[in-house]
């Protein structure tokens, strides 16, 4: 077994694919992700590109622990997680990872401050620290003022934000965003990214799942194109220019 | 991090405020109904075997068959006579006999006309004696009869109240058209043979309604208590032996004061099973109806598990969490059906006492009852709440998430 000597590697996706079977037998083969290897190095924003059904959420999915691949291998923070059981899963991914979904997703009979405590809640973190915390974090984003306010009395962008607070609970890794933009008009989009990229100065690392060229070039320092399950190609910006990577 | 969870699962039944009602009403239904009923059935069985109580354990009874307190009945063919309390006295065992009639007579004060018992009160102090003592009679006001009374009467406290205008001591009451002075009024009891009865002397009684040689009953005191059932067979015997008749044929029974109790003891307990077999099927009701609330909660929330799950709640989190919800729906269903089966019962009890004008219906309120009902109330609820909340932890984070 080779040893991971990764040091500024977070996420490293090693040749990993998900098939789902479908019919009855199981004899239609679906390869949403068919064998992509991506690294996200400790602080960057990574932006996952492509077109709907390219596989970009399933690596998505990967990637935040959410779902486990049906070949290859997933590190994060050098530990192998590809075998882990559903609850260990939970348990990296509450402490590991923040996520932020294009819905929203916000617990709908919870306070704004409320949704924020939960990814502390299980993590036992005690309850006053749960609530100074929950509170620092709504600052950050500004909507301190609305932190007893109930999603459906919020908009779609204070939701969104609402969400990062929420995404930055558990002090994580990583950042994972899915179409964090994907249902607000675009100047609230903006300040949901200008939001995203604050996070990414002070140095926390971010993944984006995007369909949008632009919002990837703006916002991201690497880009990886998902096409057709597989990985088409990589750029990363390097003192503001696009620099294409091989693909192996 | 369990109070936690306590507060989620109250936020969710809270958001979901109607259902949770509806479902809590379900559970509350059976619960209540054991509650009240058993509360009023442990009542009952006090204001019954209060009845039977009226006979001591050292005396036991001698009736002709098929007659109880009502008046002769023509079916009889032989009635109680001097020949039998004889043979009864004779029987080795017996203490003391005491001849009693009771029958029914028109009453009339104040121009009202009423039918009620009248008794007998033998004119032999050591009789008297025996039938105040078993029956625990004390007066209110005025005084009990004594052997040289004649034309006197002492009445029950329910006969006060019958006629609109209340008798008093010292007034006079028309039985069958002949008066009679009323010298006490007995202090309420718990069997009818004290409050609603007219008691007379004997002679009075036999005058009156024109008897000759019959008894009702006959009240005979043992010598040793613990060999009452000895003795019951012996007098059966003899009557039998009397009467020529064979076993089974008996036109009268002896009745020991613990077979009576028995009989009713056995009505009362099939009584109460039958009342449990309803109240386990209203909770069996019950319990559905939150499994299938569990259920569609789960189906709605499937998102929100999604969700939970990705910022990091394992299986056994959401599992504590859909326990919680469903064993608070049968723990409030419990609280409340106890309580509402508690006034069920002391309205039942109330309407009945006024109906009967006595005390007679009492609740019984017990404390094991009612936290063994509410706990099993709850138990009912988490044993719902398992299928649906296993079903909510087996959720993919995934397809949660997705749906």
């Amino acid at each position: 077994m080779k040893k991971q000597n990764l040091q500024n590697v977070i996420i490293k996706l090693e040749n990993v694919g998900k098939y789902y079977y479908m019919g009855e037998e199981g004899e239609n083969v679906v390869k949403a992700l068919d064998g992509i290897s991506i690294d996200v190095e400790k602080g960057d924003f990574v932006a996952i590109m492509g077109p709907s059904g390219s596989g970009k959420s399933t690596g998505m999915n990967l990637v935040g622990s959410l779902d486990l691949p049906s070949f290859g291998e997933i590190y994060l923070d050098n530990e192998n997680i590809s075998h882990l059981t559903e609850s260990e899963l939970a348990q990296v991914r509450g402490k590991k990872i923040g996520f932020i979904f294009q819905q929203f997703n916000l617990i709908s009979n919870l306070t704004a401050k409320e949704n924020v405590m939960l990814p502390m809640l299980f993590q036992e973190t005690p309850k006053e620290q749960r609530e100074e915390e929950a509170e620092n974090l709504l600052g950050l984003v500004d909507l301190k003022d609305r932190m007893d306010h109930y999603p459906n009395q919020l908009s779609g962008g204070q939701q969104q934000r609402v969400a990062i607070a929420r995404a930055l609970a558990n002090n994580p890794e990583v950042v994972l965003a899915d179409e964090p933009t994907g249902n607000l008009d675009s100047s609230t989009g903006e300040r949901v990214l200008d939001f995203l990229e604050k996070l990414h100065k002070q140095g926390t690392t971010i993944v984006m799942v995007t369909h949008d060229p632009n919002i990837a070039k703006n916002h991201a320092k690497t880009i990886y194109s998902i096409k057709d399950g597989k990985i088409e190609g990589v750029s990363k910006n390097i003192n503001g220019k696009w620099v294409k990577h091989s693909v192996n | 991090m369990i109070k936690d969870y306590f507060f989620l699962a109250v936020g969710n039944l809270k958001h979901r405020g109607l259902r949770s009602w509806l479902t809590i009403l379900g559970i509350f239904i059976g619960i209540a109904a054991v509650v009240s009923l058993i509360s009023l059935g442990a009542g009952l069985k006090t204001a019954v075997t209060g009845q039977f109580s009226t006979l001591s354990v050292d005396k036991l009874t001698v009736q002709n068959a098929g007659t109880g307190f009502g008046p002769p009945g023509s079916t009889v063919v032989e009635k109680l006579n001097e020949h039998d309390l004889r043979l009864v006295e004779n029987v080795k065992g017996v203490d003391v006999v005491v001849p009693r009639l009771v029958r029914v007579a028109k009453v009339e004060y104040n121009k009202e006309l009423k039918f009620n018992f009248v008794a007998d009160i033998p004119s032999n102090s050591k009789q008297i004696d025996i039938i105040y003592s078993s029956l625990n009679l004390e007066t209110e006001n005025g005084r009990l009869l004594k052997e040289s009374d004649k034309g006197k009467v002492v009445i029950g406290k329910d006969i006060v109240d019958e006629f609109s205008k209340n008798i008093e001591v010292g007034k006079k009451i028309v039985i069958q058209r002949t008066d009679f002075e009323v010298i006490g009024i007995l202090k309420p009891g718990s069997s009818f043979q004290i409050n609603q009865v007219i008691l007379m002397p004997t002679p009075d009684l036999k005058e009156l309604l024109n008897i000759e040689d019959e008894i009702d009953i006959i009240i005979a005191q043992v010598e040793n208590k613990d060999k009452i059932e000895e003795v019951a067979k012996s007098i059966e015997e003899e009557l039998r032996k009397d009467r020529n008749l064979d076993i089974g044929e008996e036109d009268f029974s002896v009745q020991t004061p613990i077979e009576a109790l028995g009989t009713v003891n056995t009505i009362l307990n099939i009584i109460n099973l039958i009342v449990i077999g309803i109240a386990a099927i209203s909770l069996l009701v019950g319990g559905v109806g939150i499994m299938n609330t569990m259920y569609t909660s789960v189906l709605e929330r499937t998102r929100e598990i999604g969700i939970m799950k990705a910022v990091g709640a394992q299986n056994k989190d959401i599992l504590l969490i859909f326990l919680i919800e469903s064993g608070l729906l049968g723990l409030i269903g419990g609280i409340i059906g106890a309580g509402i089966g508690l006034g069920l019962a002391f309205g039942a009890s109330f309407v009945a006492n006024n109906a009967l004008g006595t005390n007679i219906l009492d609740v019984a309120i017990s404390f094991p009852l009612i936290i063994s009902a509410i706990l099993f109330s709850l138990v009912v609820g988490i044993i719902s709440g398992t299928f649906p909340a296993i079903q909510a932890s087996k959720l993919s984070a995934v397809d949660a998430i997705r749906s």
